[in-house]
């Protein structure tokens, strides 16, 4: 079991997971159980519980759920939507590359969270700006992966069909695309968990709904507890939504899995 | 017979300025219709560039290709290239593999009902062929390499080239494997009579499939020697055993050793010592 690299049977496998999920819990527990740390600065798990529990009974938590999942949701469609076709043109030809790359390189690196003030003034601040806000902190690392996984598709994949008569229109559809659809879904998958990232800061644009809104909100009136709440639901979204892509995967690409 | 592919003077450089690379210089060889030539030489002697050209998927800087007396203007289903690897796509079956072309344009222009049947059942045909048929249904990841190559040369084969192009289509695949798929090859080459270059790096192969060998040379990449290949017209593998296989190996060999810049194992050994004294 502990040989470099050694195997590890399935039970086994689980164990460990349990075992890396559930010390920190117990962890948590016993030092929030303790009287050497005031509840104000870490609640325990079942006062973190409780807060879920009256969060979902009294207020409207699912509300909170639905928006954030909302604007996430369209943030990123809208970015994958124009990133796609973009990507595709910058991955096949050198000259959409050599214009567009190096824009996307730098505005990729400035902060999304700078952006908010722009964002107010040009969009306003109704639910289109969150969804700005989202847009721009994924688009820009998403053409560049998906130009990546573009430039990936192996040349002799792409001479091949050349060579069998394939005009420009087909050897993008038929073969680049085709052959990259793999990689470009998992590009989606780790960028739809940068856009989760995201929601704090676009729920800074004056909102007054949402998971990130409601932390915020939780943090002025020192509500510990919900703002423990809110972080993990935005973490067991993301991870349900990332395994959620992973079974995509396996479903639409089976030649990928066949051992 | 009557020439197929004419290459004229070409030559091709890579690169700008201060980094441009001779590739090729003043290359010409005439193939006849249904010819086998086989190209070997050291590396960088621009074996593949030359099969590329043809192929259409690099242009020469210099000189003139012609195929059928018409000058190449990039790829075409007339010449169907075969790749050392990579080249299937794994999101097709073995058939959908095979039967690519059937979705270009190009291979549906009016296209009949009978068209359509006779695709499949050439389709069948080549599986058949290639020894296929009971993997059609498979994906090429639950291939053997082998059987990958049988799958790429018959998608090639699929749109009845007039000239089929391999870029050291074997070098990937161990020694007994390769011996089956010569046998193939030649069986391939007698049914469909394609015009047939064949690029690799090992002597025994060229000799054993080409009715030529051309050797190349490097730095600049040209063409060094062409032997015709004193074998009889059906080759069998005992005939690696011949006298006169066995000497025009040695030939070959040495001649790519001298050209490479290294007569003998002894001079590259000689080589090697005074790199590691003078380091």
């Amino acid at each position: 079991m502990w040989a470099i690299r050694g195997p590890l049977s399935r039970r086994q496998t689980w164990l460990f997971a349990a075992l890396g999920l559930l010390t920190p819990l117990a962890l948590w527990w016993m030092v929030s159980s303790g009287s050497a740390v005031d509840k104000v600065f870490l609640p325990g798990p079942v006062d973190v519980f409780n807060r879920l529990v009256s969060w979902f009974a009294e207020d409207d938590l699912m509300d909170d759920v639905w928006i954030s999942v909302y604007r996430v949701g369209m943030g990123f469609l809208l970015s994958a939507v124009i990133a796609l076709p973009l990507a595709l043109l910058i991955g096949t030809f050198r000259p959409v590359q050599a214009m567009l790359e190096p824009l996307t390189d730098f505005i990729r690196y400035m902060p999304a969270v700078a952006f908010i003030p722009l964002v107010m003034l040009w969009v306003g601040i109704e639910e289109s700006s969150k969804i700005a806000i989202i847009f721009i902190g994924t688009f820009f690392q998403m053409v560049l992966m998906m130009a990546e996984d573009i430039r990936r598709v192996p040349m002799a994949q792409i001479e091949a069909a050349q060579t069998m008569g394939a005009d420009k229109g087909e050897t993008l559809n038929l073969v680049i695309f085709q052959a990259a659809k793999p990689a470009l879904l998992d590009t989606l998958r780790v960028t739809m968990g940068w856009a989760w990232t995201y929601l704090v800061v676009a729920e800074l644009v004056a909102a007054n709904s949402g998971l990130g809104y409601s932390i915020l909100k939780a943090q002025r009136f020192l509500q510990t507890d919900k703002i423990f709440v809110g972080i993990i639901l935005i973490g067991l979204i993301g991870l349900v939504m990332d395994q959620l892509f992973r079974l995509a995967h396996r479903k639409a690409f089976p030649w990928l899995y066949l051992r | 017979m009557s020439t197929k592919i004419s290459i004229q003077h070409v030559g091709k450089v890579f690169g700008e300025g201060r980094r441009q690379v001779e590739a090729l210089q003043d290359v010409s060889l005439d193939i006849a219709d249904n010819e086998f030539v086989a190209f070997v030489g050291a590396s960088g002697c621009g074996k593949s560039t030359l099969l590329r050209i043809i192929g259409g998927l690099e242009y020469h800087t210099a000189g003139d290709v012609f195929v059928d007396g018409q000058p190449i203007a990039g790829p075409g289903a007339d010449r169907a290239m075969v790749f050392q690897h990579y080249s299937l796509y794994p999101w097709l079956t073995v058939m959908e593999n095979i039967k690519f072309s059937r979705r270009l344009k190009h291979g549906r222009e009016s296209i009949t009902e009978a068209d359509v049947e006779a695709a499949s059942g050439r389709a069948d045909a080549l599986l058949a062929l290639m020894g296929l048929t009971a993997a059609a249904g498979a994906w090429p990841n639950q291939l053997s390499g082998g059987m990958q190559q049988r799958v790429a040369i018959a998608r090639a084969l699929m749109g009845r080239p007039q000239i089929l192009l391999m870029d050291e289509p074997f070098g990937a695949l161990d020694a007994q494997t390769r011996e089956v798929m010569h046998d193939l090859i030649l069986h391939v080459h007698k049914l469909e009579k394609p015009t047939l270059a064949f690029v690799t790096h090992d002597v025994e192969e060229a000799i054993y499939l080409a009715h030529r060998v051309v050797l190349m040379a490097p730095r600049p990449g040209r063409i060094d020697t062409i032997y015709t290949v004193p074998l009889p017209e059906r080759r069998e593998q005992d005939m690696k055993h011949a006298p006169e296989f066995l000497a025009l190996k040695k030939t070959l060999l040495e001649r790519i050793r001298e050209t490479s810049g290294m007569k003998t194992d002894h001079d590259m050994l000689d080589q090697l010592n005074l790199n590691t004294r003078s380091t």
